[in-house]
């Protein structure tokens, strides 16, 4: 349903006005509405108050966040899908549990011999870790992970809250088990109290995978064309649909960070003549340090949808040659009937049908173009946690009217919802039962709910498929019951 | 020989038996994943976690995707400032703003690892958080210590239980007095409809009975149109009542340690723990023991109902009698399934709990030991599902029985996995059946045998492929 901004505005203040006070002056730079606004990424005159909207702050105690923790962005996120070697959730037993090949992010090789991304390593630690600390236990552990998975080719320490709380020296254990072991062991400070959601945690993974990996090792044979792929996880092998394009364009995929990723390929990275990035939010910082380290550019690209792939292969081509350029419009010379049949079959069932995202890294922009695509409207748009940089990238996408929340709380969401009538919502598992209770369409736009991949050329029919099922579905028909005369 | 042949050897089972620090895959989780479980099953409560927040985005992502339901819960956000003043602070808001905003009748709070290890007191901040004006006098905030470096989920369910039954039970608990009821715990249940079941077969027998906790529709709950936010069965009074029963029965020792012991000493109970009586034998148990305790007959309508389950039984026991098994997941869950196995001439050989106590490891022996079909169990306790591999893949077994997890090591060692226990995050519906009760036997023979009978269609060639089987 469309809204006045006005309307909009009002419905906000209405919103808030049920909040405490101090909650209320707290969240209220977090929701705004589009007003109008001009390209603003350059910080120019014509940026809205929209565009200010308030990011990257501590989230409010028990008004329920879907935000989690650095842990989440570290070893959830980051350094989880690297395949070739052991992530250890170092403390408790519930994080690495709860993290346990929940993400999707797939791997090749055999799991238990070169891959290690579908376990949970945990010290599982008891009262006497604790009391005692837990760094004997961690020396123990790393040579039982080298004798039992001699393929691994390091370790990577997730620190959990405890470990911070009680002053363990991880730093010194990873030390000198890298030495005795002489694979990598990475300590990493992402006890899950630090900052103020995943982000914090994907800084520091950042900033560990530069000290302990970037550098480390020497590419053979580096070449004109040689890429890395930054900030893609593989999400249902989104990974594996974005390197195909990048392969045929004729670019060299030198590293995948991280998804389907491997420690020897990473430490190779700053060999490579340009850096491409996918997910801004969780690999920026990576990014900048190689352009001022070693003189490699990055460029944010988006694989979502035809309009926005054909743009971003032309950018990333006009870096290259003629032979680049050339091939890039061969691609999608290529794959143009393929997707105007896409758009052409589902464009009738999805014209005009409106979404709100809330999802977390890039995607409340990313996928707005492949939504456009199949004739959809993005109305209302927010990160879990991101910050001012990601609103200044996704404000401009939007149309006037747009709402706008940052890290909303499970209240708000349900009565914008409510208020704002989408006909579908893209968050995650913990809104998905929500809405559809609601008997509002859902798709999870974290995990895919368990499609995918939606990356590429590959993955837009797929996506296309996915949004018509949710919508269309015949069974939403069927949330009344037919002797219920009361309409909803 | 190269490094996959290797993983499957005797040699490296050995290695892999001889790890002291490392745990690769176990089948537990911690603490407040199951407070906020049995919180659920109280009325209009709101599961409170104080600690960090992303602790309890894992549990309802976790919960609902089990479930394939809505899992609403709170944290109070701590962060670096809380680890070095306390989280004193965070609660006084974070209860404030939970009250307003999603209104609660009760607010049942547990802690985080981080709360534990600095030694937050929940008693004095939730009074603190009273005196600053907070959250109003009356407002029930019951409260458990979750810390998850202490036992697992189950601990975490037993002690959140037990602290939702202190709060609620202040100052109403009558010494010689009994209200003529009865209470269920019914554990840290996956399979939510066995606590429909047991409701169902309490109504049958006129047994008044009181579950504690009832989540029963926070897991598995109508599509309306409109979205409830508490679904939880048992209400306050029951809560608060309960102390005054004649008995409390818990269907999984294991979930219930702490609070069946207050029932017992506290509140002079009598008291009765079962291992998830699954199969017909132990759920036969059960009812005797409701019967014993109530006085109340067990009625024609379920001797018939298990005349059923037990045609069920003889019609199909020729699928898995002789097979042999290996089972895991929580102690009371794989107690249930050995029995059950047992009862059908089905071999359980390696049995793995990864929250399993010494004390447990010797009731299942003596479980084992009680049926010649048990000769060949083993048991592990505190044992991971990497050990479970070495076990697959040195000592062969005709099937696999345990949550999700568990598929990654079938899929190595080729057996079918039939799905029981949590997380099941890989097939619809599960939740939706009993596996305990005369229709648990059903649905359990149903899952085992068809999956068996599944598994040869797909291996047979032409010649072996049978109309009939």
């Amino acid at each position: 349903m469309s809204r006045t901004v006005k309307e909009t505005k009002a419905f906000l203040e209405e919103l808030l006005g049920t909040y405490p006070e101090k909650t209320r002056k707290k969240r209220e730079g977090h929701l705004a509405v589009k007003e109008s606004c001009g390209d603003t990424s350059t910080g120019g005159e014509s940026a809205c108050s929209t565009c200010a909207v308030k990011s990257n702050v501590k989230s409010i105690p028990g008004v329920m966040t879907a935000r989690g923790c650095a842990y989440a962005g570290s070893k959830g996120v980051v350094w989880g899908p690297i395949r070739d070697m052991v992530h250890l959730s170092h403390g408790p037993v519930g994080c690495g549990y709860y993290s346990w090949s929940t993400r999707r992010n797939l791997a090749q090789g055999k799991p238990g011999v070169d891959n290690f991304v579908p376990f949970q390593f945990t010290s599982d630690f008891q009262e006497q870790d604790i009391v005692y600390g837990g760094a004997q236990k961690l020396e123990t552990i790393c040579r039982e992970i080298n004798t039992l998975f001699p393929e691994a080719k390091g370790i990577s320490i997730q620190s959990e809250c405890p470990v911070g709380l009680i002053g363990d020296d991880i730093e010194a254990s990873a030390k000198k088990m890298n030495d005795e072991l002489g694979i990598d062991v990475i300590p990493v400070r992402c006890e899950g109290f630090r900052g103020v959601s995943q982000s914090l945690g994907h800084h520091i993974a950042n900033d560990t995978i530069r000290d302990h990996v970037l550098g480390k090792g020497t590419l053979a044979d580096p070449g004109p064309y040689d890429v890395a792929i930054i900030g893609d996880y593989n999400i249902g092998g989104d990974a594996w649909a974005s390197r195909k394009i990048l392969e045929e364009l004729g670019l060299r995929v030198v590293a995948m960070w991280s998804g389907d990723g491997q420690l020897e390929t990473m430490k190779l990275t700053h060999s490579v003549k340009l850096n491409l990035i996918h997910c801004y939010r969780s690999m920026n910082y990576i990014a900048r340090h190689m352009e001022e380290a070693y003189g490699i550019p990055w460029l944010e690209y988006n694989f979502f949808g035809p309009t926005k792939i054909e743009a971003s292969l032309r950018s990333i081509a006009a870096r290259f040659d003629d032979k680049i350029i050339e091939n890039a419009e061969k691609i999608i010379a290529k794959y143009k009937p393929a997707m105007n049949e896409v758009v052409s079959k589902y464009k009738a069932r999805l014209d005009g049908k409106t979404v709100m995202l809330y999802v977390g890294g890039l995607r409340p922009r990313h996928v707005i173009g492949a939504y456009e695509d199949l004739g959809m409207k993005i109305i209302g748009s927010g990160y879990e946690f991101g910050h001012a940089d990601d609103y200044k990238r996704t404000i401009p996408q939007l149309g006037v009217g747009t709402l706008v929340y940052d890290d909303v709380t499970q209240f708000e969401l349900d009565e914008l919802v409510k208020f704002i009538k989408p006909d579908l919502v893209g968050a995650g598992i913990k809104e998905k039962y929500v809405f559809q209770k609601m008997g509002v369409p859902f798709r999870q736009m974290h995990s895919w709910d368990y499609s995918g991949p939606y990356h590429g050329y590959d993955g837009f029919p797929i996506f296309a498929r996915d949004m018509d099922m949710a919508i269309n579905s015949p069974t939403w028909k069927l949330v009344k019951a037919p002797w219920d005369k009361e309409i909803r | 020989m190269n490094t996959a042949e290797w993983i499957n050897t005797v040699e490296y089972k050995e290695l892999n038996f001889a790890r002291k620090s490392l745990v690769i895959n176990p089948a537990k989780a911690c603490q407040p994943l199951g407070a906020f479980f049995a919180a659920a099953g109280f009325e209009d409560t709101l599961p409170y976690e104080h600690g960090s927040q992303g602790c309890a985005a894992y549990f309802r992502n976790t919960l609902s995707r089990h479930f394939r339901e809505p899992f609403p819960a709170v944290s109070d956000s701590m962060t670096e400032d809380a680890a070095v003043f306390g989280g004193r602070a965070n609660m006084i808001e974070g209860l404030k703003n939970a009250n307003e905003i999603y209104k609660p009748k009760m607010i049942a709070m547990c802690t985080s690892c981080m709360a534990e290890v600095i030694g937050d007191d929940l008693k004095a901040f939730i009074s603190n958080a009273r005196e600053a004006g907070s959250i109003p006098k009356e407002l029930p905030v019951c409260y458990a210590h979750t810390p998850s470096f202490i036992g697992s989920h189950l601990t975490g369910y037993d002690n959140m239980l037990s602290g939702i039954i202190e709060g609620m039970s202040e100052g109403r608990y009558k010494e010689g007095e009994r209200n003529g009821k009865i209470n269920i715990i019914p554990g840290f249940e996956p399979h939510v409809e066995n606590i429909r079941e047991i409701k169902r077969y309490m109504a049958l027998m006129n047994v008044d009975a009181t579950v504690l906790a009832d989540n029963t529709e926070s897991f598995d709950s109508p599509v309306t149109g409109e979205y409830v936010m508490y679904n939880g069965k048992t209400t306050l009074d029951e809560a608060g009542d309960c102390v005054n029963a004649t008995a409390t029965l818990s269907m999984q020792a294991y979930s219930s340690i702490k609070t069946l012991k207050a029932m017992k000493i506290k509140y002079s109970q009598k008291t009765e723990a079962f291992n998830y009586p699954m199969g017909i034998a132990a759920f036969d148990r059960f009812l005797m023991k409701v019967s014993e305790i109530t006085g109340n007959p067990i009625p024609a309508s379920i001797t018939h109902e298990r005349g059923i389950a037990v045609d069920a039984v003889t019609d199909a026991h020729q699928y898995l009698h002789g097979k042999r098994f290996a089972i895991f997941g929580d102690p009371d869950m794989v107690m249930g399934l050995a029995g059950f196995l047992m009862e059908m001439g089905g071999e359980p050989v390696h049995i793995v709990c990864s929250n399993g106590s010494t004390k447990w490891g010797k009731e299942m022996e003596a479980l084992l030991a009680s049926s010649p079909y048990g000769a060949s169990g083993k048991v592990y306790a505190g044992k991971d599902l990497w050990h479970m591999r070495s076990l697959l893949m040195t000592e062969p077994v005709d099937m696999l029985i345990g949550d999700s997890h568990g598929k990654y090591i079938a899929r190595d060692a080729d057996v079918p996995h039939v799905r029981i226990g949590f997380p099941i995050v890989d097939r619809v519906n599960l939740h939706r059946y009993p596996t305990i009760g005369y229709k648990g036997v059903i649905n359990l023979i149903t899952w085992i045998a068809n999956s068996f009978v599944e598994d040869m269609d797909r291996r047979s060639d032409d010649a072996h492929f049978e109309l009939l089987r």
